[in-house]
């Protein structure tokens, strides 16, 4: 064990000697693409906010079920099926049909080509799954329907929020998937995330309907508040115009009236039927709806044919800027839930960061100055082991652009307090062997030997506890897993290569001497 | 060095592991465990005061006009830091924490809110659930591995040991109301890890001794191993408890309660080792024909 080759001492000192240049690179600016890693510091260092968001996909299941309604209804028209007395409930659609039609509509749901009833090969599924009682049919979403309307409405939703936070030019935001409905977003250096917040709470769903007396409106009626609560008014369900149509809406100032307004520009479709509603429309009430309120009803004068138009609804110069930045980059498919939310403040985060280094930097000296008292010549060897196991250690870290947290600090410190342990149950062994072999060198040799199952046991146990933390634990203590995990392997490495390796020099040149340890 | 007749006090320290144990079980059972908002869902609120002249009470008051359930209100390290945790939580309305803090600059002077933590109901269920999964896991993975590596009476010793170890640990946090979080999770984790590596170091030792002594008892054979490993043991021990109390001293509030179980857990994990895992393989009647017949396999 006391023998090492030219070629692998070689190797031990280039390794050693990348991945401290690695950890060193995080404290000098190293102006060098390829070494120009750094460790990345967890919101609770750097300080930021963490937002986790639910989507309510409610809506989007009803209104799938309203379309797909629509969907059946033109479908069994064509194929002259009589189907009537559609109900939708939560999460189904029943009607009926004819009895002499029912097989065949049986049959055409049940059809693995069929066109109503798509049918997934790899989930072995139908959209709907459907349940057929006489002549009446009820029809719910397949377990693997649900799981791709889910995935689609968060694939949107995700897209939508990117837009939503890029637009307010936070720093290097992190969003990401979670499961089917949920979206994370890590917001760096954010003390406040109060306007992101608002700003991802509402759906952005904007409508233009006009205002009617009639309640005998062909596309039915409904009652909705304005947005201040101080009246309601009725209006025709039919839609003029949705934010799906809008190119872009900014901030402005309305010269006449000195209002903050939201202006907005259409596309050539929007353009074409804003065109066309408000010269029929002249003299009526247009109502401008978000999310089920609305902003402000202005009364249409001329018919707007230029495409472009103005919101306004006592703004201030802020809510006018977030109206139009919510309107610029589009509507949610669902409304989302803030279910989590975790905010660290700039200065505790540095306050964490300095606990953290004195604590690791006093951690150190005493677990240091402790093992020479104990083994002198060999502590020294041993300590040697340590500072490369924590240049190994962050170096890694740092390659792999890992995230440190604060627990992940605590990690290298704990890192630093059992990795001596290996060396010891080494150092012990060997001071064993020499009361009974004379010649140091095989005394040595056989104390890394006999001590080596148990080192890797002791060190098998902490690593399957870090593997388990990694898959189970989130944030901050993912990091601590990442570190303690890392710190394992980083302190066989360094035991078994850098420590054993001044072991034997040293040996080898003091064979002579009376007591070696 | 002389020898230390550890297995003297086999019985008494038995009887009064067996004690705490019980009584951590009882605290656990009608106690219970003062969860933070973490895993029972909730708002905390570190803040930093201006002035030393806003105290606890104070604090508590201002808290207490603002309907938010019930309010709990400590010092967080030191004078002019506060920690305040209440049940309502509303991530959902954006204005919720501009509306404290603009209340409380009203009656307190400028606050500073530090941190916000605000985890909604299913979450924090979720949080608690995946935490006991984890622990659970790791107890599994540890028994799995020390059932392959070890004879079957060696891996009830170190499984029982392991459990000594949470549960006392538990215990405390209990008896003392310490706050459990996600960190506390992850040090219990670690303690599992710990308790397990001091256990195998003397049961490799205690294995090795009975291939080589046939003619002596385990009762003297395991406190022979003990004795044998008891430097490797103690300077251990220490280098993991100085690092530790580094952290526990320096490492600012957020990490006391994760290294105050880690402390704990690695005095208990030491002691178990010794006190626990051995005693039981006395209790088995492990001999040199135990790993001789598993050697055969």
């Amino acid at each position: 064990m006391l023998y090492f080759s030219k070629l692998r001492i070689f190797s031990v000192i280039i390794f050693t000697l990348i991945l401290s240049y690695f950890s060193l690179s995080n404290f000098f600016k190293i102006d060098d693409n390829f070494f120009s890693k750094n460790i990345k510091l967890g919101l609770d260092l750097q300080g930021g906010s963490y937002l986790l968001l639910e989507i309510d996909n409610k809506p989007v299941i009803t209104q799938k079920l309203q379309n797909k309604v629509m969907e059946l209804k033109n479908f069994f028209k064509d194929k002259n099926i009589i189907t009537r007395n559609y109900t939708v409930d939560d999460n189904s659609i029943i009607f009926d049909t004819t009895p002499d039609k029912s097989d065949e509509l049986n049959n055409i749901l049940d059809d693995d080509e069929s066109e109503i009833n798509p049918y997934y090969q790899q989930y072995k599924s139908h959209e709907f799954d459907f349940v057929k009682n006489q002549d009446s049919f009820k029809l719910t979403l397949s377990k693997y329907g649900l799981v791709l309307l889910k995935n689609a409405s968060l694939d949107q939703a995700i897209e939508i929020v990117r837009r939503r936070v890029d637009e307010v030019g936070t720093n290097e935001p992190n969003i990401l998937k979670r499961g089917n409905d949920r979206i994370l977003v890590e917001l760096p250096g954010l003390d406040d995330p109060g306007r992101i917040k608002s700003l991802l709470g509402k759906t952005a769903n904007l409508t233009f309907q006009f205002i009617t007396q009639n309640t005998e409106e062909s596309f039915g009626t409904e009652k909705l508040e304005f947005e201040d609560g101080s009246e309601n008014a009725i209006v025709s369900k039919r839609i003029i115009l949705s934010g799906d149509n809008l190119v872009d809406a900014k901030p402005s100032m309305n010269s006449q009236t000195n209002e903050t307004v939201v202006s907005f520009t259409l596309d050539r479709v929007g353009a074409k039927k804003f065109g066309k509603a408000t010269s029929t429309g002249v003299g009526k009430r247009l109502a401008i709806i978000l999310d089920g309120k609305i902003i402000s009803a202005p009364s249409v004068r001329e018919p707007i044919i230029g495409g472009s138009g103005q919101i306004s609804g006592n703004f201030t110069f802020q809510s006018a800027t977030d109206l139009a930045l919510l309107l610029r980059s589009g509507a949610l498919p669902a409304p989302l839930n803030i279910i989590e939310e975790r905010t660290v403040g700039p200065d505790l985060g540095q306050d964490s960061i300095d606990a953290g280094i004195m604590s690791l930097i006093i951690g150190f000296i005493l677990v240091v100055l402790f093992m020479i008292y104990k083994y002198r010549v060999f502590g020294v060897i041993a300590n040697l082991a340590l500072i490369s196991n924590l240049f190994l250690l962050v170096g890694v870290l740092t390659i792999f652009e890992a995230t440190l947290t604060l627990p992940g600090i605590a990690g290298i410190i704990l890192t630093v307090g059992m990795a001596v342990d290996a060396n010891v149950l080494i150092f012990e062994r060997i001071k064993e062997e020499i009361k009974s072999e004379r010649n140091p060198i095989i005394a040595f040799d056989s104390g890394y030997t006999k001590s080596r199952t148990t080192i890797l046991d002791a060190n098998i146990t902490t690593l399957i506890a870090a593997v388990i933390l990694f898959f189970m634990g989130s944030g901050p203590i993912k990091g601590f897993s990442i570190t303690l995990g890392v710190g394992i392997l980083t302190t066989l490495f360094s035991v078994y290569f850098i420590a054993r390796l001044f072991t034997a020099f040293y040996v080898i040149k003091n064979k002579e001497k009376e007591s070696l340890i | 060095m002389r020898e230390i007749s550890f297995n003297k006090f086999y019985k008494s320290f038995n009887i009064l592991s067996i004690f705490l144990i019980i009584t951590s079980l009882i605290l656990l059972a009608f106690k219970g465990l003062n969860y933070g908002v973490d895993f029972k869902g909730g708002t905390l609120i570190e803040l930093r005061t201006d002035l030393n002249s806003a105290n606890i009470k104070k604090i508590r008051d201002s808290f207490n006009q603002l309907n938010l359930g019930d309010v709990s209100v400590k010092n967080f390290g030191n004078d002019t830091d506060f920690i305040i945790k209440f049940e309502k939580q509303n991530s959902n309305d954006p204005k919720f924490i501009d509306n404290i803090k603009t209340k409380l600059s009203g009656s307190i002077g400028t606050v500073d809110f530090r941190r916000v933590e605000n985890v909604g109901p299913k979450v924090s269920a979720e949080l608690l659930q995946s935490g006991i999964i984890a622990i659970a896991l790791s107890l599994a993975a540890m028994l799995l591995y020390i059932w392959i590596r070890f004879e079957w009476q060696f891996s009830l010793g170190a499984i029982v040991a392991l459990f000594h170890d949470v549960i006392i640990t538990l215990g405390v946090f209990s008896l003392f109301s310490l706050e459990i979080n996600l960190s506390i999770v992850a040090a219990v984790l670690t303690i599992v890890g710990y308790s397990m590596n001091d256990t195998v170091v003397i049961f490799d030792r205690v294995r090795e001794n009975l291939r080589k002594f046939s003619d002596i008892k385990i009762f003297e054979l395991t406190n022979i191993s003990i004795n044998q490993t008891l430097s490797r043991t103690i300077i251990t021990s220490a280098t993991t408890l100085l690092a530790l109390l580094s952290i526990f001293i320096f490492g600012g509030e957020i990490l006391k309660g994760f290294s105050l179980a880690m402390i704990l857990g690695v005095i208990f994990g030491t002691y178990s080792s010794i006190y626990i895992a051995n005693p039981i393989l006395v209790i088995l009647k492990v001999s040199q024909r135990t790993i001789v017949k598993e050697d055969k396999d």
